[in-house]
């Protein structure tokens, strides 16, 4: 089946960045820049916090403050240089002070107009008419401002709602896996997020629900300078299945904001999650996510990471295979353009037998783009009968741009199959000009074999994803010939 | 009826090879001084010797890269408008009406034929075809080229055999109706079942489009299924002779050693 989009409507979409608009900046003017123990003590009272929270905040903020950057990539290689931890404004409730995610409604009417019509503008209601979706999270600012979950799968209790509804309405559950699977010490960012995170999904799927069709989460941010730290907790409970995606933009700001979420996830004894990420953040967006699962016995995990915009993003959605026969997937697609470094891959640790890992990594650079992969695999000792395979392959458009692979390889066991392939490739002028010979534009031409490069992926996302997919890229193409 | 035109005058080419950026472009002549007029309907055969630059003549029209026009013109006369082919880029020199079959098309990955095709469609046409009737199309004209319907959707020539990409070539000859018509060995490689149903594609085509060919070959087998108006001989960079059909049965016999000389 050939994709219901023709090139030619893809192209009659192109647009500057689509999602730049500004809606007006009430919540995010009157908010301070910075970081100090005192904000993080007004944001956990603003959400009226139990204690415990607050001391798991502050504990992060300690951490956060020992902690040393991370030491590679674009923290080492002056890309992060004018990255100021002062310079983020750290909590913007967009409905006021004291409103948190947990009195968000399910009824997009409720919204104030401008926040409405940005989710309008984003197609959001208009996926969940079309049930497209089975239920919706949409984060402005700091907090979530709608939820909904279609209605049976709340009656064979799924669980879809902001994280501050999941901590004040499903304590246990909550307290029982926050911060199991990204420790408070995981590294820096993962520390900040602890100490000051606000909004996020809190997930639960019961014992063998199969929740057909995916959940979504939108992230928008609209203030400048604003720091995002969501935190997303999805446990898919025994021989359940689901699939979450989240879609992030935001509008493009003279100065730069900074995106820093954690996702922990439980895949528990054979259950299915599979998360997907379309971030298009605007190009003044520090993207520095932390993203795990923990996948048990006979569980499986499947990451599908779509890296189109920011400034800097660094993400590595890592798999810790902690049961027997436990499998996971990541497929990532990295697309830098001009002043954009995607620094993306994946981690796999191997943590008991028979357990299976692949990643499959596609990066494309143009017009000055860097794009790197990293990746770590990890077979411990113990974990015999395990396999891991990776694959990442990196197109360049032109001779402005760049890409490097950081693979890393720890083996601690021997019965173990172990495979890694990398090609680097550019534009071929034969493919170029074949395409051109009939009537096609040296861009479109471009785009056709930029997409057709990233098609063993794209075609894994939901039709209306892959069609999103196309459009970025087609924009992302514009431009880069010449 | 006006006629359409395709005119080659004096056409000098280099081939410019760019493999070490750093390096001096080497540049070596191949085309000296070629002249030719195609008129729309005529078939136009040029034969000759491996390496005497026949296809570098179907690469300059056109327009691939690697190759510098030096001196000399190529001339497009289409619907009454005139125009020099030499600073179009390829996908324009398309849209004017130039199509050109490869003698080993690339292969794309990821592209299926349909959906090349379709685009390539729009692009000429200046408007997507009809959904219905493109896929009745482009079927129908698959059987009649002996391809099996799987085609379509699979990745552009990968993984196709050397006849097999023949077929595609002509397949999209057919469907681009275009104003020339440049075939560059495209009987090469292929066994005589294959080359009779390739050679009725482009006869298909021809007698709807009504377009100039210009036949690149260096077999006369090929002209037995499509009956030229014009042979000429190819040699060193420049055309040495030209004739009616029954030159190219006096090469036949007589070979091309004369000329090279």
């Amino acid at each position: 089946m050939e994709s219901a989009l023709t090139d030619k409507q893809i192209i009659s979409t192109l647009d500057e960045y689509k999602y730049d608009w500004k809606d007006e900046d009430v919540a995010g003017r009157s908010a301070k820049r910075g970081i100090s123990e005192e904000v993080v003590r007004n944001i956990s009272a603003s959400k009226k916090e139990p204690k415990w929270m607050l001391e798991l905040r502050l504990n992060g903020y300690e951490l956060f403050c020992k902690a040393k950057d991370p030491d590679f990539g674009p923290f080492v290689d002056k890309t992060l240089e004018d990255f100021d931890y002062n310079n983020f404004k750290y909590y913007v409730p967009p409905l006021g002070e004291g409103i948190s995610g947990s009195d968000s409604t399910s009824n997009w009417e409720d919204l104030p107009e401008s926040i409405r019509s940005t989710y309008e503008r984003l197609g959001i209601p208009d996926a969940e008419k079309k049930r497209l979706v089975a239920g919706v999270a949409a984060q402005y600012e700091s907090e979530v401002v709608y939820k909904s979950i279609r209605e049976d799968l709340a009656k064979l209790g799924v669980i879809f709602v902001d994280t501050e509804t999941g901590m004040r309405d499903y304590e246990d559950l909550f307290r029982e896996h926050f911060g199991s699977v990204v420790p408070g010490d995981d590294n820096k960012l993962a520390s900040l997020n602890l100490a000051v995170w606000s909004g996020g999904s809190f997930v639960y799927i019961p014992k063998g629900v199969r929740v057909e069709i995916p959940l979504q989460a939108y992230f928008r941010m609209n203030t400048q300078n604003l720091g995002q730290f969501e935190r997303t907790l999805i446990i898919a409970d025994e021989g359940s299945d689901v699939h979450y995606i989240e879609g992030c933009t935001a509008p493009i700001y003279l100065e730069n904001s900074l995106h820093s979420g954690v996702v922990e996830i439980v895949v528990k004894k054979n259950a299915k999650v599979r998360y997907s990420t379309i971030q298009n953040w605007s190009t003044n967006v520090f993207n520095l996510v932390t993203q795990r699962a923990l996948v048990h016995e006979g569980a499986q995990m499947e990451w599908v990471d779509a890296n189109i915009g920011s400034k800097v993003t660094c993400k590595y959605p890592t798999s810790v295979l902690v049961g027997a026969g436990a499998r996971a997937e990541t497929l990532s697609i990295a697309l830098a353009g001009n002043s954009q470094m995607q620094d993306t891959g994946a981690k796999m640790i191997h943590l008991a037998k028979n357990t299976h890992s692949s990643i499959v990594s596609k990066s494309v650079s143009k017009n000055g783009g860097r794009t790197s992969y990293r990746g770590l695999i990890k077979i411990s000792k113990g974990a015999a009968g395990s396999s891991s395979n990776v694959v990442c392959d990196a197109l360049l458009v032109d001779n402005d741009s760049r890409t490097d692979t950081y693979p890393r390889n720890v083996v601690e066991e021997e019965d173990v199959l172990q495979g890694h392939e990398a090609t680097v490739s550019k534009i071929n002028d034969d493919q170029l000009f074949y395409l051109m010979s009939r009537g096609i534009s040296e861009q479109e031409a471009m785009a056709m074999i930029v997409r057709g490069f990233i098609e063993p992926i794209a075609k894994e996302l939901p039709m209306e994803y892959a069609l999103e997919l196309n459009r970025l890229i087609m924009l992302q193409m514009e431009g880069s010939v010449g | 009826m006006k006629y359409d035109k395709l005119e080659v005058v004096d056409l000098c080419v280099c081939v410019v090879n760019n493999k070490h950026a750093n390096d001096q472009a080497q540049e070596k002549e191949i085309l000296k001084g070629v002249n030719l007029e195609i008129n729309s309907d005529e078939v136009h055969a040029i034969m000759g010797p491996n390496g005497s630059g026949k296809s570098t003549l179907a690469a300059s029209i056109a327009g691939a890269p690697g190759y510098k026009v030096t001196s000399g013109d190529i001339i497009l006369t289409v619907d009454g408008k005139t125009q020099s082919l030499v600073d179009l880029t390829a996908d324009e020199r398309a849209r004017a009406g130039i199509f050109l079959a490869q003698q080993s098309p690339t292969a794309v990955d990821g592209i299926t034929l349909s959906n090349f095709l379709r685009t390539a469609k729009t692009a000429i046409d200046g408007v997507a075809p009809n959904i219905r009737t493109w896929i009745k199309e482009l079927y129908d004209t698959m059987e009649l080229l002996k391809m099996d319907k799987s085609f379509a959707s699979r990745p552009l020539n990968v993984g196709f055999s050397g006849g097999e990409k023949k077929r595609a070539e002509i397949l999209q000859l057919e469907i681009l109706r275009p104003k020339f018509a440049i075939l560059d060995e495209t009987d090469s490689g292929l066994d005589v079942d294959a080359l009779k149903t390739v050679c009725d594609g482009i006869n298909r085509a021809k007698t709807d489009a009504k377009f100039g060919a210009l036949l690149i070959t260096h077999y006369t087998h090929i002209l037995d299924y499509i009956k030229p108006d014009f042979v000429h001989v190819f040699a060193n960079g420049e055309i040495v002779q030209s004739g009616d059909s029954t030159l190219a049965k006096k090469l036949e016999t007589s070979g091309y050693e004369q000329y090279t000389k």
